[in-house]
């Protein structure tokens, strides 16, 4: 039956596809977090009235972050060939995408991490100095716990990002399910293939969007 | 324990001199060891970044601030951090993390200081029984009320032995039972464990049932500052006397008094003050029986602090003159203060 409504399809390509993206995403999706909360928290620190109070870091710092949330992806990519061929040899393949995906995605975590990190009530700080707490205690034990629910529905929302951008990858040669909608679906006029393509997508949408708002519930004991 | 010499701090909102705001204007005091210490003052008044400096959230701009032996306004780094440990703070809002339980939340400055996790797990049972908390360990502060979370706060202040506790606005969240509650348990720990306390409020109830000596704040200066019964007894500034007024007089007390005085076009409204042991003399039987004059009593209270007590009285005489020059004398020499309230 599946058959007859999917002429086209070649599961095991979809497979395939489905796993090139599941890696580009789980990948990007890791080192955005890392790299977003690096950002985030020298952004948090280094603005008015914080402990490490610069403005000339947080001016420089803010103006990379904002530069690389504002170009387009698909021209990021371009923009990025050179930096791409030269770390890792190649621009063909899922791995030649991370680069891309992450300085693409990260800076946009990065000031959701901000936002997260100044909810968080300047009170529980002051009382965490009044303690004695070094700076490093305080960010793991006070900013990082207390903002964790932000974070992680932040991460939620850069994932479902970071899969979209997978797919704007393909198209370039990456691989994936954007890869094989495009090259397969669109260019060859096979309209199930985008189909099931795009069905695929959005059950990882889902997917991810569940997971973020289960952990994010859990956490929350405000 | 804590000395504080013409200390000021300046905040500068701007390039010029005008644009500053003085917070803390030259002020110096000192506080004894086992000490409950009070500033009162209006919001504004300087009193929380007054206390700031105790602990070094803030420094000041001219001056010198010691505490326990260190001085705090010039310690950095590592030094201040371990003075720190000495010198702990509770918070009006109670500035618990909401991601941890209360135990969790009352380990948090033993980790701080690096306690080992058997250690640090008895001394968090320990404090949990000192602030009667026990049964909810292992709630989370959103599960507790203000006063509960008031003791967390304060077992959390204690955890590491502190020679100070800093108490900002403690209990200005909290509803009068709870005041109460919180204020019998600050005591508690200070005759326990000879604490110093030093609290800001702009409550003289607070004041009242628990400081020994008060400083009364205005402006960034301190305008008053003795005995908490002395400055009830005679409140000399103008804004003192309208803190003593908070606890010893009904608010509904001057209408009433000037309502009397409508009425009673004969005789004198007297307002007579007691403090210490004067406050527990049949006064009022001794006025009857000694003077040929009427004796209506309009109006009391009675406040206890923690040296003694301090009540007001309105009482109207009517009389011959003469026999009311008289018993006025009379009064003073029980040493009673009287005021005659005349009609203006």
């Amino acid at each position: 039956m599946i058959e007859n409504m999917f002429p086209n399809v070649s599961w095991d390509r979809i497979l395939e596809a489905t796993n090139e993206t599941l890696y580009m995403t789980a990948i990007s999706v890791a080192v955005t977090f890392i790299l977003g909360i690096a950002l985030g928290l020298l952004l948090f620190l280094t603005s008015k009235g914080n402990i490490w109070e610069n403005r000339m870091i947080n001016g420089i710092i803010s103006a990379f972050v904002n530069i690389f949330r504002s170009i387009p992806f698909i021209i990021l990519i371009v923009l990025l060939i050179p930096f791409t061929m030269f770390i890792m040899q190649t621009m063909i393949g899922e791995n030649a995408a991370l680069p891309a995906l992450i300085i693409g995605s990260a800076p946009f975590y990065a000031r959701m991490v901000e936002i997260g990190l100044r909810e968080i009530d300047k009170g529980v700080i002051e009382a965490a100095r009044s303690m004695g707490a070094k700076t490093s205690t305080i960010i793991w034990k006070v900013l990082l716990p207390e903002s964790m629910p932000a974070l992680i529905s932040g991460i939620t929302v850069t994932a479902i990002a970071l899969v979209g951008y997978t797919a704007m990858a393909g198209v370039i040669g990456a691989g994936g399910l954007g890869n094989l909608a495009y090259l397969e679906g669109f260019q060859r006029n096979r309209n199930d293939v985008t189909l099931v393509a795009t069905i695929v997508v959005l059950l990882i949408v889902f997917i991810i969007q569940f997971i973020g708002d289960l952990i994010t519930s859990k956490l929350d004991k405000r | 324990m804590i000395t504080l010499s013409n200390v000021s701090k300046i905040f500068k909102s701007g390039l010029k001199a005008k644009d500053s705001i003085v917070a803390v204007d030259d002020i110096s005091l000192t506080i004894d060891e086992g000490e409950i210490f009070g500033v009162i003052g209006y919001s504004g008044a300087g009193k929380s970044t007054l206390i700031r400096m105790l602990n070094g959230l803030e420094t000041p701009s001219s001056g010198s601030v010691v505490v326990a032996g260190k001085e705090v306004s010039k310690i950095k780094g590592s030094s201040l951090r371990k003075a720190r440990h000495e010198i702990s703070m509770i918070f009006q809002h109670f500035n618990l993390l909401w991601s941890r339980t209360v135990r969790e939340n009352i380990a948090f400055p033993l980790e701080i200081t690096g306690l080992p996790k058997e250690e640090r797990r008895q001394r968090v049972n320990e404090l949990i029984k000192l602030v009667g908390l026990e049964g909810r360990e292992d709630a989370y502060p959103s599960q507790l009320s203000g006063g509960q979370k008031q003791r967390v706060g304060i077992a959390r202040a204690l955890a590491n032995n502190p020679k100070v506790l800093l108490c900002d606005e403690a209990t200005s969240a909290l509803d009068p039972q709870t005041t109460d509650s919180i204020l019998e348990l600050l005591v508690d720990i200070n005759k326990r464990l000879g604490l110093t306390i030093v609290l800001i409020t702009h409550e003289m109830h607070v004041i009242r049932k628990i400081c020994n000596r008060v400083a009364v704040m205005e402006a960034g200066k301190v305008v008053e500052i003795g005995p908490v019964l002395n400055v009830f007894k005679n409140p000399e500034q103008p804004i003192t006397k309208r803190f003593v007024q908070q606890v010893t007089e009904p608010e509904e007390t001057k209408e009433t008094v000037e309502h009397l005085l409508d009425r009673f076009p004969d005789g004198e409204v007297i307002q007579l003050t007691f403090v210490g042991e004067s406050a527990e003399n049949p006064l009022i039987t001794q006025l009857i029986r000694n003077f040929k004059l009427d004796v209506n009593i309009v109006q009391g209270k009675i406040s206890q602090t923690r040296d003694g007590s301090y009540g007001t009285l309105f009482i109207h005489i009517d009389g011959p003159a003469e026999e009311i020059d008289h018993a006025l004398e009379f009064i003073k020499q029980q040493q009673v203060g009287v005021e005659v309230i005349s009609n203006d």
